[in-house]
């Protein structure tokens, strides 16, 4: 108690600084054992090793490529590095925050830390209602004291000591001779408050991952999304998460917008998306609308919807040998770069006769050549000159067998699937490539823009904001109230005088507090503002 | 736009004009702390004579007459006071700065790299002032100035970027608080982490014996005690504000990105930051692992910090790498 350098909120209990004196199991037990190790788990020592080997472990996670973010990077790492990659897979260096070992760590901080922060709980509602601590024989041998002679008789000095303690809003005890006061509770109060926010904090994150989900979406321009797990292009479930519990709202994009910086060093880059929504939260519901932007999700049920990004959908009409419509349709393209959007896409005719077609195309939003004259590129994201290049290829798409496969990508080129000669082209919006030999033609019919939207229901999002909330402000008042007492003891000195003793002491460092109750005690005025001080000054 | 480029403009020059006062400032705390040996016994004096006014405050009536003010220094140049006088201009000039910044771009101006770095130097000496002020730290001057100095000089030499628009996602008055926190808790981990080496040097030269030899620049220094508690007090200052980044970080990122914590790679290092800090606060209140150990787990904390600001932007890809 005597330490003046442990500071308020960071002081350890005395169950986690007597690791020194740990005694060693000697021929006790297993229960013994088992208390052993529990003491240890339990010992600051081993929570700051416990830290240590979180934030080692998360290292990794910053790295190396992890499934849970970027799964097709795992991929990428696998090509490149063939013979180490399977050696890190299985050490679970591709999901480490998923990893056993991981769990481990953070599961045994978390035990070590209610096995602390529990009992201490414990102890310190208990300190609240108890008396405050008795007065040490000598006073005079704590960090703060003061010594002063009056006339008033020894009671009226303790009554009065009493009552300057309690304006103070110090509990009082009458000791004897002495007065025992001790007020900051808060700053204990708030430090267990902090590391059990923590606890609720993963417990909230927890609920939200195993009873909520996540998905996204791809939904161009006139289209309309459903609710229900076959619609999303991607689909997370909680691991208890039922999926008849899927809302039944339904989003259509009626117009997405994207504006750009025209001028400058950032040409180019963007300012603003915009997905102008209608959206019904069941089949019967009259619906309304929402200007969906970044950062400005829109609520619908317990789902929230996240505009993500962008892309645009060309309209393409492809008729077949017959000179039937085989697919009239807008069709997704993937970005290849952000500066001018240049992306690609294929289309696929599989009900084309008598020779199914498919298609690759890049889409320049804003074509124009390049420096050197020879290539084309995208010169702006906007679709200011959109143009579309077109190879044509003919033969067995390899839809039929009913394998899936990648609406973004041509997989049977080669096995059944050739490209057309002579069936490539350039298209402005209106423009047709007809294929040779009366295979059928290709129409770019114009633009569409798609968004790509997040879906998700985390029901751990309030409790664990909640907990956030509860652990910053529990460790503002860790760190900003400290636990002081205060003790005044009067005994009758020479000359029917009364000699009376006071005497502080405060965890951490002392305060000019105490000063201005000796002050108050004697009869100052100057006595200070009892309201203004709260023992944070120096 | 006319007026939005002389903003910038003038934003360029009031760095400039910045680092300039910055670096005099940097020179003249340094003769202070090198030559003002004079004042060392003056201020030797000063602090046996604030020490007797304490006691006297403790001990009764009789003896408290406060002691008579140390006597006026006036010989000489006061490089200290020119020092400081150069730190509170440039400061000026730098908030200038910052504020003509926001003016030309018409947002928080701390949405690059750039910016974020010249908010984080402002930071730092906006800490070190409050600590000049109100722990006469005033030997942490030639350190927390140079930081400042070599943080301006890397913003404009490598990460210097025009004043323009940022992209959509920062577009969030999130960032007037996230980012804000962020460069507070730096600013303030930067003056601990000055504080923290300070502490290991001075700490080795008494172990070694030689703080008896008064003069010198080591004897301007705090004892290694004092050092080691300022650190603490500004690293208690800065770890709820850097909690509180993170949390609203988490808050923003669900906004923004449907998702409170993904383990992006800036989100990883600002938890190991996060770790590494608590664990220092932890390791100063256990026995055994105070001083020495401690000091060099705040630096480790600091390096990751850095880590965190500089590697995780041009090392790794994530949704942060903004720049």
């Amino acid at each position: 108690m005597t330490d003046t350098d442990t500071e308020p909120g960071t002081a350890a209990p005395p169950e986690r600084q007597a690791k020194a004196e740990t005694p060693r199991p000697r021929g006790f037990g297993p229960l013994g054992w088992l208390r052993w190790a529990w003491r240890q788990l339990t010992t600051m020592r081993t929570a700051l090793i416990l830290l240590f080997l979180v934030a080692l472990g998360t290292v990794p996670g910053s790295i190396l490529p992890q499934r849970g973010q970027a799964p097709e990077r795992v991929e990428q790492y696998y090509e490149d590095h063939a013979s180490l990659a399977p050696w890190l897979d299985k050490l679970s260096l591709f999901d480490v925050f998923a990893a056993p070992w991981f769990a481990a760590i953070y599961i045994l901080l978390f035990v070590s830390l209610a096995g602390c922060v529990l009992p201490r709980a414990g102890v310190h509602y208990r300190a609240m209602r108890a008396r405050p601590p008795r007065a040490p024989r000598n006073l005079a041998r704590l960090p703060q004291t003061a010594t002063y002679e009056t006339d008033a008789d020894p009671e009226a000095v303790l009554a009065q000591a009493r009552t300057v303690l309690r304006r103070r809003r110090f509990r009082t005890d009458a000791d004897g001779a002495a007065v025992s006061a001790e007020k900051g509770y808060l700053g204990e109060t708030g430090n267990l408050v902090f590391h059990l926010a923590l606890l609720g904090l993963l417990f909230a994150l927890g609920v939200g991952n195993v009873f909520g989900y996540r998905g996204d979406v791809l939904l161009t321009e006139g289209k309309t999304f459903a609710n229900a797990i076959n619609n999303y292009d991607q689909f997370a479930p909680g691991r208890w998460f039922d999926t008849g519990e899927l809302a039944p709202f339904t989003i259509t994009l009626d117009e997405f917008t994207a504006r750009y910086e025209a001028k400058g060093a950032q040409r180019g880059q963007a300012l603003d998306y915009l997905a102008r929504l209608r959206f019904k939260e069941s089949p019967d519901d009259p619906g309304g609308r929402y200007d969906l932007k970044v950062n400005h999700p829109l609520q619908v049920g317990s789902s929230k919807v996240y505009l993500l990004g962008n892309g645009y959908a060309p309209r393409f009409t492809v008729r077949d040998g017959k000179g039937e419509v085989a697919f009239q349709d807008t069709v997704p393209f993937l970005p290849m770069e952000q500066r001018g959007m240049t992306s690609e896409g294929v289309i696929k005719a599989p009900d084309a006769r008598p020779e199914q077609l498919a298609f690759y195309g890049i889409l320049w939003p804003s074509a124009a050549a390049s420096q050197d004259g020879k290539q084309i590129q995208s010169a702006f994201p906007a679709p200011i000159r959109p143009m579309v290049s077109i190879t044509a290829f003919k033969g067995d798409v390899g839809l039929d067998n009913g394998a899936p496969q990648s609406v973004y990508k041509l997989d049977n080129i080669g096995r059944g699937l050739d490209v057309v000669k002579d069936g490539r082209k350039l298209l402005e919006p209106g423009e047709t490539l007809k294929l040779p030999g009366g295979a059928g033609s290709i129409t770019f019919d114009g633009l569409a823009e798609y968004t790509t939207l997040s879906v998700n229901h985390d029901p751990g999002r309030v409790p664990a904001l909640i907990a956030a909330i509860l652990a910053v402000a529990g460790i503002v008042a860790s760190f900003m109230v400290r636990r002081r007492r205060v003790w005044v003891r009067a005994r009758a000195g020479k000359g029917g005088r009364t000699v009376v003793e006071v005497g502080g002491l405060t965890l951490g460092h002392p305060t000019p507090e105490f000063d201005d109750i000796v002050a108050a005690l004697r009869g100052e005025k100057d006595a200070g503002d009892p309201s203004s001080d709260t023992g944070k000054k120096e | 736009m006319g007026n939005a480029a002389d903003l910038a403009n003038l934003s360029d020059k009031l760095t400039l004009a910045t680092a300039v006062l910055y670096v005099i400032a940097v020179v003249a705390f340094a003769v202070d702390a090198g030559f003002g040996r004079r004042r060392a016994a003056a201020d030797a004096v000063e602090r046996a004579e604030e020490k007797a006014r304490v006691l006297a405050g403790a001990g009764g009536p009789d003896v408290a007459e406060p002691a008579a003010p140390a006597e006026p220094r006036t010989r000489g140049t006061d490089w200290a006071k020119f020092a400081v006088l150069l730190s509170v201009l440039g400061w000026g000039a730098h908030l200038g700065a910052i504020v003509t910044r926001g003016l030309a771009t018409e947002r928080w101006p701390w949405g690059n790299m750039y910016e974020f770095l010249t908010s984080i130097a402002f930071a730092a000496v906006s800490a070190f002032l409050v600590v000049l002020w109100r722990y006469k730290a005033r030997f942490l001057g030639a350190f927390v100035m140079l930081a400042a100095v070599i943080a301006l000089g890397v913003a404009n030499i490598w990460l210097y970027s025009e004043a323009g628009p940022v992209v959509p996602a920062l577009n969030s008055y999130w960032i007037a608080i996230h980012v804000s926190a962020a460069i507070v808790a730096t600013g303030a981990f930067t003056v601990a982490g000055v504080a923290s080496i300070l502490y290991l040097l001075q700490a080795r030269r008494e172990a070694a014996g030689k703080d008896a030899v008064p003069g010198g620049f080591w004897s301007h220094l705090p004892s290694s005690g004092d050092l080691d508690r300022l650190a603490l007090r500004v690293t208690m200052f800065a770890f709820p504000i850097w909690t509180a980044a993170i949390i609203m970080g988490a808050i923003w990122a669900d906004e923004a990105w449907g998702r409170a914590w993904g383990w992006d790679p800036k989100e990883i290092w600002s938890f190991i930051t996060w770790i590494i800090y608590a664990a220092y606060l932890h390791a100063r209140a256990t026995a055994g692992w105070r001083g020495r150990k401690a000091a060099v787990l705040a630096l480790i904390a600091f390096a990751a910090l850095m880590f965190n600001f500089f590697g995780v932007n041009y090392m790794f890809s994530g949704l942060h790498s903004y720049a």
